[in-house]
């Protein structure tokens, strides 16, 4: 072994001093995908072991003071507040990675992004007045910078330790941005788009969920949002000669991810 | 040429004659409305009475009025599902005080469990040589890939000679098929008129014709010999699809600005079906992860597609961003550079790629538009 790499194999064994400490912050979201780093039941105690959970109020009230080494934030912003807020995370934030449909694309509460906020303000609540919201529901890297995005409506839990994962150990985390189909294939499922078909969101959408919806027989909804490339027209134009309605193409592209670019074009295309 | 005939009953006892011998026996069964490959608990498990309708972009499983067992062709999956399963861990390592530990090298080999046996039963003649081109990439040059080495060494191959062309089949143009000339132990026509239901079998191996003497079979008549030929004809004259080979290398290294490609992208979805489902197509990633601690790593090898982003990934970025470029790599390496590279297209003119596109690009319609229009 030469010298170089004795060194290096020393740096890597060396016990960390201290471990890093780990907050998760919650915006505008259901709690969805903070509960699925409590279900990782079996991988919690691990992660514990080596990360100081340090300020996470859906598991305890204990809270330890920042300034914090990696933040997971969950959720969208939606009030002035909020926008506030954000800033606040990121100052007391080494690395800041955004979780969930909320927090990458403003999800499902995007949809108000498409109409106008006041009216639904009015037709929701008995005194609109003590409502303060922002026009539209925005995703955390339309204002502070984001250090690593985890999709998903929720995210996968799997993603989720993979990410953790790779920071302690320095490395680069195995989160592809190709398509669901690419999973799909690999774990031998019939591909329903071909064979009773024809929705599946599948080939515009990231993968990640290791072709869930596809293994219970259902299409993908497209809730990890985008995927690298996504030539949604190109889908929507095959749709249409099988007789799909533009109504549907809106409905299919506006769910989770709504407000993700891509999607968000394909259903404005398609609102005429 | 060894062939003797069989009645249709004996298929069960030609399952169980394989089983008998220690093999896993792999074959055909619907599931998931389509017709996939898997391990086959005896010959009821085979698609008897089941058929497929197919062509760009549809796939529908169909009930036939007669209890044929293999009136039918390609589904999804292919074998190379077996022999290059789509994921697959290379090696693990664990952090010793001295560095890296690597359990599977050679100095402190594990007590491996030996190797399954498999018998692949009812492989069509585009998958035997899609297999053969598999053989070429992983075992034909100078490095040798010991994990398919390991699966591939001794698969009992029956094949199945095509009594129909799929929609989307061109094997014909390919001069890969429909029926079986070599690469197998046994090849089966099957035989279904009115009165008689039973298959014709060839033996290509000395083991093929010793698996043989468990299954009551008599001689093939020069009769039962002209039926297969004529069946053989017949899947020809119905394959409606053809791609033209003739200076097809040169006709596609010279059209690399042709603005077919351009069309083609605006189409294609760069969702990598079409290499998923390809019996030829070899690439594949590797991905390291490690335990929480860092104290074990395991290399996984899995399915990779020349139509993702990170596929052309080198410093700096991808090489090739646009669709247009992961389009016409795809076609050209499969009709062209494979060529140069391998001696053989690597196209066996099985169509999934046609079928299983979820917008139904047609390879051999995209070869002719780039052949007919030439400057
Ligand atoms: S079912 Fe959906 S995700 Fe799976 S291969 Fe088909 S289109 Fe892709
Ligand atoms: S391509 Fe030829 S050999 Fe393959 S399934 Fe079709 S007819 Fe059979
Ligand atoms: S390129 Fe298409 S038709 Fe040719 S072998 Fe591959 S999947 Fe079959
Ligand atoms: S040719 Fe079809 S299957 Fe292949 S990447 Fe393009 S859209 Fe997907």
């Amino acid at each position: 072994m030469s010298k170089k790499n004795t060194t290096a194999v020393k740096v890597l064994t060396q016990k960390k001093a201290r471990k890093p400490k780990l907050a998760v912050w919650k915006f505008s979201s259901c709690d969805g995908c903070q509960l699925s780093l409590l279900d990782c039941e079996d991988e919690l105690l691990a992660i514990a072991e080596h990360v100081d959970i340090a300020n996470f109020p859906e598991a305890s009230r204990m809270v330890t003071k920042g300034p914090y080494d990696i933040s997971l934030v969950e959720g969208s912003i939606t009030t002035p507040h909020d926008a506030e807020r954000i800033h606040q995370v990121r100052r007391q934030s080494k690395v800041l990675i955004t979780i969930g449909a909320c927090a990458t694309a403003g999800g499902i509460q995007a949809l108000r992004n498409f109409k106008d906020v006041k009216q639904f303000i009015v037709a929701v609540y008995a005194n609109p007045k003590f409502i303060e919201t922002l026009n539209k529901s925005t995703p955390i890297a339309d204002h502070v910078f984001v250090d690593f995005e985890l999709r998903g409506c929720p995210i996968s839990k799997h993603q989720l330790v993979e990410v953790i994962n790779a920071y302690l150990n320095g490395r680069k985390p195995n989160t592809p941005s190709y398509a669901v189909c690419v999973e799909c294939k690999r774990r031998g499922i019939t591909c329903g788009l071909v064979a009773h078909g024809p929705i599946c969101l599948g080939p515009v959408t990231q993968a990640g969920c290791d072709a869930l919806c596809p293994s219970y027989h259902r299409g993908c909804f497209g809730c990890f949002g985008p995927k690298e490339t996504p030539n949604t027209a190109a889908l929507s134009t095959y749709w249409k000669t099988l007789g799909v309605k533009d109504d549907d193409l809106v409905r299919l592209f506006r769910g989770f991810n709504a407000y993700a670019e891509a999607f968000r074009k394909e259903s404005e295309a398609h609102e005429k | 040429m060894k062939n003797f005939i069989f009645e249709r009953a004996e298929l069960d006892n030609l399952v169980e004659t394989l089983k008998r011998r220690g093999f896993k026996v792999i074959g055909p069964t619907v599931r998931d409305s389509a017709i996939i490959y898997d391990e086959l608990t005896d010959a009821n498990d085979l698609p008897i009475g089941w058929t497929d309708e197919q062509t760009n972009g549809t796939y529908r499983l169909k009930r036939r009025d007669d209890a044929a067992v293999f009136a039918w062709t390609v589904g999804p999956q292919s074998w190379k599902k077996f022999l290059f399963p789509p994921i697959q861990k290379i090696f693990a390592t664990h952090r010793s005080t001295k560095g890296l530990d690597f359990p599977n090298s050679k100095k402190q080999a594990p007590q491996e469990s030996p190797p399954i046996k498999y018998a692949f039963f009812g492989v069509r003649s585009c998958e035997l040589n899609a297999i053969a081109i598999q053989d070429k990439v992983f075992l034909g040059g100078p490095f040798i890939d010991p994990l398919y080495q390991r699966k591939r060494t001794g698969v009992f191959i029956v094949a199945i000679n095509c009594n129909q062309a799929g929609g989307t089949c061109f094997c014909a143009s390919m001069n890969t098929g429909p029926k079986a000339t070599t690469g197998f132990d046994l090849a089966l026509t099957e035989i279904l008129s009115d009165k008689h239901h039973y298959f014709v079998v060839e033996a290509g191996t000395e083991l093929g014709e010793d698996i043989l003497k468990n299954v009551k079979c008599t001689k093939a008549t020069e009769e039962n010999l002209a039926t297969i030929k004529n069946i053989t004809e017949q899947t020809v004259t119905q394959m409606s699809r053809s791609l033209d080979t003739a200076n097809l290398k040169n006709i596609l290294y010279q059209s690399s600005e042709h603005p077919r490609w351009e069309r083609t992208a605006s189409l294609c979805l760069t969702c990598t079906n079409c290499t998923m489902v390809c019996p030829t197509c070899f690439c594949a990633t590797v991905e390291d992860v490690t335990d929480l601690a860092g104290k074990q790593a395991d290399r996984i090898r899995k399915w990779d597609s020349c139509f993702t982003l990170d596929f052309s990934y080198i410093h700096g970025g991808s090489v090739r961003t646009s669709t247009k470029a992961r389009y016409r790599q795809w076609m050209t390496h499969k009709l062209a550079s494979w060529v140069d590279q391998f001696g053989t297209f690597g196209c066996v003119g099985c169509g999934r790629c046609i079928t299983w596109c979820p917008v139904g690009i047609d390879i051999t319609e995209e070869a002719r538009a780039i052949r007919e229009n030439q400057p």
